[in-house]
């Protein structure tokens, strides 16, 4: 037997894997459902100042006032069960400063996720959420002493007050869509993080979002301001255990970018199959900088979430390599979006996606170019991969484009993995699963190879695993 | 001891139409047969069907590989047991590299005996020998290939997977005199007591660089005629017309 069989054939799936869960044991967690008293309780929990509190009861009404979309995929939105859920749950009260801090069950589910050792090998930083709340969270002391700032959100707010209001909600406000509005009503952890003028973060920052409990609501927060000149990178993990009954994680990530900066932000999603996964990413870029998007989705029952770069200064940049992977009872509604707004300005959209088993990917794109931006370059490039013929994959491209003087490209490919190519590869001696998963990483390798070494590796076992028992 | 490769009145159908009416051949290890004919004659059927493509389903007769009856033995079974197809239109693979895609398969191939400490090595002598440059090995497999590259990918492959039987199917197509030079080199140097080799081809310009022992005419799914090498001489000069209009039974 090959090594690579050996690999398939351990039998590991999600259940194993990601799927188990701990005892539910917590310090408080809030009545079922959502109500302005609940939006209160919350901003209460957490001692905040009042204009937060206020941002927060101000986006619950938008939230109740606003529809659900109409173009999206309703025949599964509409089964939330909004009422169902727990839209906070406070896991332990003093948020950990070594591993040793944090209770023994969520610190064994963090060390079966492999991230203390993660963290260890290769991490600059690490921010850990269990629930609602950040449990652990550590920085390299050299990063510290440069001024870099990375904290859970909640932190940030009362660390740098000014700094988070300056900024927060101001990128995507609140009421830019339903579940926008939801996160900021409801919002508890995620990230802040400041990279100071011209410091280069040269190896990533990590959070990894857990899911323990059934019925759970997860609303992390993510505010990422690099200054002048600075570059940084942060990846985020997400894993949840295999229920009955669903989930909802709706995360609002905001990203500034300010002249020269360089940001990149990495996302492994892989939520167990009952989790709706309904998140907005924006990012401004200003001048001459650049934001990069680079986001895998493998789990979730329905995923909605189409990054977005603001272009606002003059030669900014902005990339979204995206990867979906769709099986049996799920849609990835992915995309992206570029708005050119400043003169000589660059995006490039690169979407890859694998249906199979009934599942189903959707492009959802936008680039739109405003009349005084000239010179801009923009390309779309969108590739699907169906498995079989009861999957599904569609392509929603919008192009908006006001200014002379512009070069857009769109392509957009669908194929399907051909008995040719899989008798080309079994005629070398590889098996029917071998030859598929061989097939699926390669189409995959445009995204995989802006990984680091190690999220790679993680990413081509994941495709490995989920390939398993597809093929007869 | 059991042939190499026996075939017995071997009936095979593609989506209902039955192309291979029959054929009987029998090849001993060491020896190169050329089985030749004109376009539809069922020469790419044959060699679908010894390497087990679903779409190629075997009505009559058998395949005798080595005496094992290769009936129900899958294509990845078949060339981890030996046999070996070079394509006549090798498929692309994006993403995946030739290094990446060669590991794999020799590892299929090699099992536990895989060295992957040697494998460079290996990798790097066969390129050599077959003029191949070594940025190739980072390039995606058979991703715009000119088709010199893809025939000189196919014996390379078949140069490191050491196959007992290798069937070449159109080797010859689509090359230029430089590049037909060249894989036949490669295909000459592989020859040795170990290997059998089916050469397949309608035309015989690769049989003036590789010798064959045995030539066989190919016509409407038969095997209308066998002889030594001076057969395919004769065919380039009558052609294979007077075999079309009355089909002789060998």
């Amino acid at each position: 037997m090959t090594d690579a069989n050996k690999g398939l054939d351990i039998g590991q799936n999600y259940e194993q894997q990601y799927g188990f869960h701990d005892p539910e044991k917590y310090v408080f967690k809030s009545k079922k459902g959502l109500t302005e008293k609940t939006v209160e309780e919350i901003s209460w929990m957490k001692s905040e100042p009042d204009w937060m509190r206020q941002f927060r009861l101000k986006a619950f009404k938008a939230y109740q006032q606003k529809p659900l979309p109409a173009w999206a995929d309703l025949s599964m939105l509409s089964q939330i069960p909004f009422d169902d859920i727990y839209y906070y749950l406070k896991p332990m009260n003093e948020q950990g400063k070594t591993w040793e801090d944090v209770p023994a069950d969520i610190k064994n589910t963090f060390d079966k996720l492999g991230i203390p050792e993660a963290e260890r090998k290769f991490l600059a930083g690490v921010s850990a959420q269990y629930e609602s709340e950040v449990v652990y969270h550590s920085i390299h002391a050299d990063l510290e002493k440069q001024g870099v700032v990375f904290l859970g959100m909640d932190d940030g707010l009362k660390k740098y007050p000014e700094l988070v209001r300056k900024y927060f909600g101001t990128i995507i406000p609140a009421a830019d869509n339903k579940f926008s509005a939801l996160n900021s009503a409801v919002w508890s952890g995620g990230s802040f993080i400041y990279v100071p003028k011209g410091v280069k973060v040269a190896i990533p920052l990590q959070a990894y979002f857990r899911i323990n409990s059934k019925n759970m609501g997860q609303f992390e927060r993510t505010l990422i301001i690099a200054d002048e000149g600075s570059s940084v990178h942060y990846i985020e993990g997400c894993t949840a255990p295999v229920y009955s009954s669903d989930s909802l994680h709706s995360a609002v990530v905001e990203l500034v970018a300010l002249p020269h900066a360089h940001i990149r932000y990495t996302t492994i999603q892989n939520w167990s199959k009952n989790v709706y996964n309904l998140v907005t990413k924006r990012a401004i870029a200003h001048e001459n900088s650049t934001v990069e998007w680079l986001d895998g989705n493998l789990g979730s029952k329905l995923t909605m979430k189409y990054p977005g770069v603001y272009l606002m200064g003059r030669k900014a940049r902005g990339e979204v390599v995206s990867v979906a992977f769709a099986g049996k009872d799920q849609h990835q509604d992915a995309g992206a979006k570029m708005v050119h707004a400043a003169p000589e300005t660059s995006s490039t959209i690169l979407s890859k996606s694998i249906c199979k088993d009934g599942g189903r990917a959707s492009y959802r794109g936008l680039v739109k170019v405003y009349p005084n931006a000239e010179n801009v370059k923009s390309s779309v490039r969108c590739d699907a991969l169906l498995m079989d013929e009861i999957s599904r994959s569609d392509t929603y491209p919008t192009m908006e484009i006001d200014a002379k003087k512009v070069q857009i490209g769109h392509e957009a490919t669908v194929s399907k993995v051909g008995e040719e190519q899989l008798f080309y590869l079994m005629s070398r001696g590889l098996k029917e699963q071998e030859a598929t998963t061989m097939v699926v990483n390669g189409f995959f390798e445009a995204f995989a190879k802006e990984l680091p070494l190690e999220y790679a590796v993680e990413l081509n076992r994941l495709i490995q695993l989920e390939m398993e028992g597809s093929v007869g | 001891m059991s042939a190499l490769l026996d075939l017995q009145d071997l009936h095979v159908e593609v989506e209902g139409k039955e192309i291979l009416k029959g054929i009987s051949l029998s090849m001993e290890k060491g020896q190169v047969h050329a089985i030749m004919g004109p376009n539809g004659s069922g020469k790419s059927t044959l060699s679908n069907t010894l390497m087990g493509h679903p779409k190629y389903v075997v009505t009559r007769g058998r395949i005798l590989y080595q005496g094992q009856d290769l009936a129900g033995l899958k294509t990845d079974a078949r060339a981890r047991a030996g046999i070996f197809l070079a394509f006549q239109y090798p498929v692309s693979v994006q993403g995946v590299s030739v290094m990446n895609f060669l590991r794999t398969a020799l590892k299929a191939r090699f099992g536990d005996q895989f060295q992957p400490k040697e494998f460079r090595k290996q990798v790097k002598a066969a390129m050599a020998s077959l003029g191949i440059d070594e940025s190739f090995a980072t390039r995606y497999v058979n991703d715009g290939f000119s088709g010199g590259e893809k025939k000189r990918h196919e014996i390379l492959q078949m140069a490191l997977l050491k196959p007992s039987l290798a069937v070449l199917d159109e080797t010859d197509s689509g090359l230029d005199i430089d590049a037909l030079k060249t894989v036949s080199e490669g295909i000459n140097h592989l020859r040795g007591p170990e290997l059998g080799v089916l050469l397949i081809t309608h035309y015989q310009r690769l049989l003036n660089y590789v010798m064959p022992d045995f030539v066989h005419v190919l016509v409407d799914g038969r095997i209308v005629r066998s002889g030594g090498k001076e057969l395919a001489h004769e065919l380039e000069t009558t052609g294979y017309a007077s075999y079309e209009k009355e089909p002789v039974t060998s």
